[in-house]
């Protein structure tokens, strides 16, 4: 058996004009360390090229870092585009600075499964996402 | 017996008394990984010529400040960064902090503005007014600085890739307040190689870049005299996750090369170099801060001397402004930031900084409030004040430790500059990705030892009390980009389009040839051409710049 097949395969995306790429870097190293196949986009991503490489990928997480500001914009506008997608199972992450009411306001209306902020250790991110994608798998 | 071997020999009792003690920490290092004896004495600095390599504040090589008088003749700037929404939102700010005491103005733009998109464009969505101050045209230039006299405060703008741009816009509005551009002072930040290096805000590929930047150290030799053409920043670097040493030796390495790129387009040295400035992170391990500003110095003076003959004193200046590093500041109980921020900033003065930025304690949360500046813009002035370290001029000079630090800095960071050169200068380890692999790796070595609490961060991965944190953030009218946009509208249709348009194939035309462009621009900006326009004409000359992502 292929061991390689098993692998969470997690696509990083630094969307919006934002270049503040070191969480996103830091984060894509530990999930790599941590086992995962992680693609990272590079910065300055348009929505549809998030979920194009997401689509080509056939990733089971995706990640977006986002410290503009503008993620009560662009989280929304990519969570539906992966639906349109058929894609609207794919765990959906978003990290950066993103203000405790907004984080609320991302999780009630589902526009983000989790929501990781500064502080948070990379393997509650890590443990988070290996809980949750074996979870999917299983169903 | 001499001096030095009697004190070798008590140098070896304490030793043998240390070593019978236990200490917290198996190994001490600086929050760089640099490390730590626990005690310096004359040995260390044994090497140390008090004349070449301290000399007096004013004099070469300039470690202990760039002032004669430093601090005892005026204090430095204080100078917060701010900017948000619009214009109208921004200029609000920008009078409220000159009435508290702010002595000096510095501009944040919005992520379009700064990638060199208008604020009607497809790819601003979202973005317009939020991280700093949305700037599309002249016009929002003039409502940005309305009853602000522009001959009486300094303003530093951080603006890279549309550099020019904005400069000219700010040019033109002083103008039209009638001031002489000869009377005016400023700084641009227009440091492109540190964008490629860490902070990620390109527009243009490295050469044209560089052109761009070439062509604004001549125009403002000959017409804005007083004006601080670019600010070298390390800031960045730091944040992007460097250490110290990185952080001082790739932003000395990107000032070399802006000389030499200065002397490769024909100019002579002491007629741009005075003009130069820098900008530094002031991060959490204090001596090692106050080592670094002092390790510039030294090396930016011998350097411009020695390699690029600058005969000009002023071109052997290193001069600096400071901002308390963001990346240090913590979401969990963001109070004890403001502590973290004083400690920081007064690194930064013991380190004879020129001007200063303090970080509000709620920026790791959002754009400060009026308030959380406010307590920012005091933490600076009760350093000035009432903490006596402004009355003497460089204090910690002598210290065994601090010279001892502040010489190792120097050599470490020569052996990078060894290394750069080896890989074929900055412009060739930038494009071999040789500054962000060192970064990226420093940055997650500092993340692994905050997870597993080798290095601690007080509220967040010791002494947490979980609490939910509790504090007012400044919010962002939505509203804000929908009026930007229509304001933007409603100039395309007022001014002379044709106008416009021929200034916009004028610009084109010089940007194919290698005249100087700044005129050019000069001439747009005047027409109301918005920086959107003005940077798409100049894309279809020059390119746009790629990066392979890694990490």
């Amino acid at each position: 058996m292929n061991a390689n097949a098993k692998k969470i395969r997690v696509l990083v995306a630094k969307p919006g004009l934002d270049g503040h790429d070191r969480g996103a870097r830091v984060v894509a190293r530990a999930l790599r360390d941590a086992g995962m196949e992680v693609i990272y986009t590079g910065l300055h991503q348009t929505p549809e090229q998030v979920v194009e490489t997401a689509l080509q990928e056939d990733v089971d997480v995706v990640g977006l870092s986002i410290l503009s500001g503008a993620h009560m914009t662009i989280a929304p506008r990519i969570k539906e585009m992966l639906k349109e997608k058929d894609m609207g199972d794919v765990l959906f992450l978003v990290g950066g600075i993103i203000p405790g009411e907004d984080a609320e306001k991302l999780l009630a209306e589902g526009n983000a499964d989790q929501i990781f902020t500064p502080g948070d250790p990379l393997d509650k991110i890590i443990n988070y996402i290996n809980g949750r994608v074996n979870i999917n798998r299983k169903s | 017996m001499s001096a030095s071997d009697s004190l070798k020999k008590y140098l070896v009792k304490w030793q043998q008394d240390m070593h019978n003690l236990e200490e917290r920490e198996e190994k001490f290092t600086t929050i760089s990984g640099e490390p730590l004896k626990a005690l310096y004495t004359p040995l260390d600095t044994n090497s140390l010529d008090y004349e070449n390599d301290l000399g007096f504040p004013g004099s070469y090589p300039y470690t202990r400040g760039v002032q004669p008088n430093m601090y005892r003749g005026r204090l430095w700037t204080m100078r917060q960064f701010s900017g948000f929404g619009d214009a109208f939102d921004s200029n609000k700010r920008y009078r409220y902090l000159l009435g508290q005491g702010q002595t000096g103005l510095s501009v944040a733009f919005d992520m379009p503005t700064i990638m060199g998109y208008d604020s009607d464009h497809e790819r601003s969505f979202g973005e317009v007014g939020r991280c700093g101050v949305a700037i599309d045209s002249l016009e929002d230039m003039e409502v940005l600085f309305n009853r602000i006299p522009l001959d009486q405060v300094t303003t530093s703008m951080t603006i890279n890739g549309p550099a020019a741009i904005i400069w000219c816009m700010y040019l033109a509005n002083a103008e039209k307040q009638g001031i002489k551009l000869s009377d005016l002072g400023g700084t641009i930040q227009n440091d492109i190689l540190k964008e490629y290096i860490a902070q990620k805000s390109w527009i243009f590929p490295p050469e044209p870049s560089m052109r761009l930047i070439t062509d604004i150290f001549d125009f403002a030799a000959e017409n804005v005299p007083c004006w601080n053409t670019i600010s070298i920043s390390g800031y960045h670097i730091r944040e992007a996750g460097s250490t110290a040493v990185q952080e001082l030796a790739f932003t000395l390495a990107d000032g070399f090369a802006y000389v030499e790129a200065g002397i490769k387009a024909g100019l002579k040295v002491d007629s741009f170099a005075p003009r130069l400035s820098f900008f530094f992170n002031a991060h959490m391990d204090f001596f090692e801060e106050v080592c670094k500003y002092r390790a510039a110095r030294r090396i930016w003076a011998r350097r411009m001397k020695e390699k690029y003959g600058a005969k000009d004193p002023r071109s052997l200046k290193l001069r600096f402004h400071t901002q308390t590093a963001g990346c240090s500041l913590t979401a969990q109980e963001p109070e004890n930031n403001i502590v973290r921020t004083a400690l920081e900033a007064l690194s930064a003065v013991l380190g004879g900084t020129q001007s200063l930025h303090t970080n509000s304690m709620d920026e790791v949360l959002a754009l400060p409030t009026e308030k959380a500046v406010k307590i920012a813009l005091r933490t600076q002035q009760v350093i000035a004040h009432e903490s006596g370290v402004a009355n003497t001029i460089d204090p910690l000079a002598g210290s065994y430790f601090v010279e001892s630090l502040t010489a190792k800095m120097e050599a470490e960071a020569e052996e990078y500059f060894n290394r750069i050169d080896q890989l074929g200068g900055v412009l060739a380890a930038i494009d071999c990705g040789f500054f962000q692999q060192e970064i990226a790796d420093a940055a997650y070595t500092y993340q692994k030892a905050v997870d597993s609490c080798k290095r601690v961060v007080v509220g967040e991965n010791r002494y947490n009390s979980e609490e939910p944190v509790q504090i007012e953030l400044l919010k962002i009218d939505p509203a804000v980009e929908e009026k930007q946009v229509g304001r933007l509208k409603e100039l395309k249709q007022k001014r002379d389009n044709n106008a416009v348009n021929r200034s916009l194939v004028d610009l084109k035309n010089t940007a194919a040839k290698k005249d100087n462009i700044i005129p050019k621009i000069f001439s747009a900006v005047k027409l109301y051409a918005t920086e959107g326009e003005i940077v798409a004409a100049l894309k279809e000359v020059f390119g746009e710049y790629r990066e392979k992502p890694l990490f």
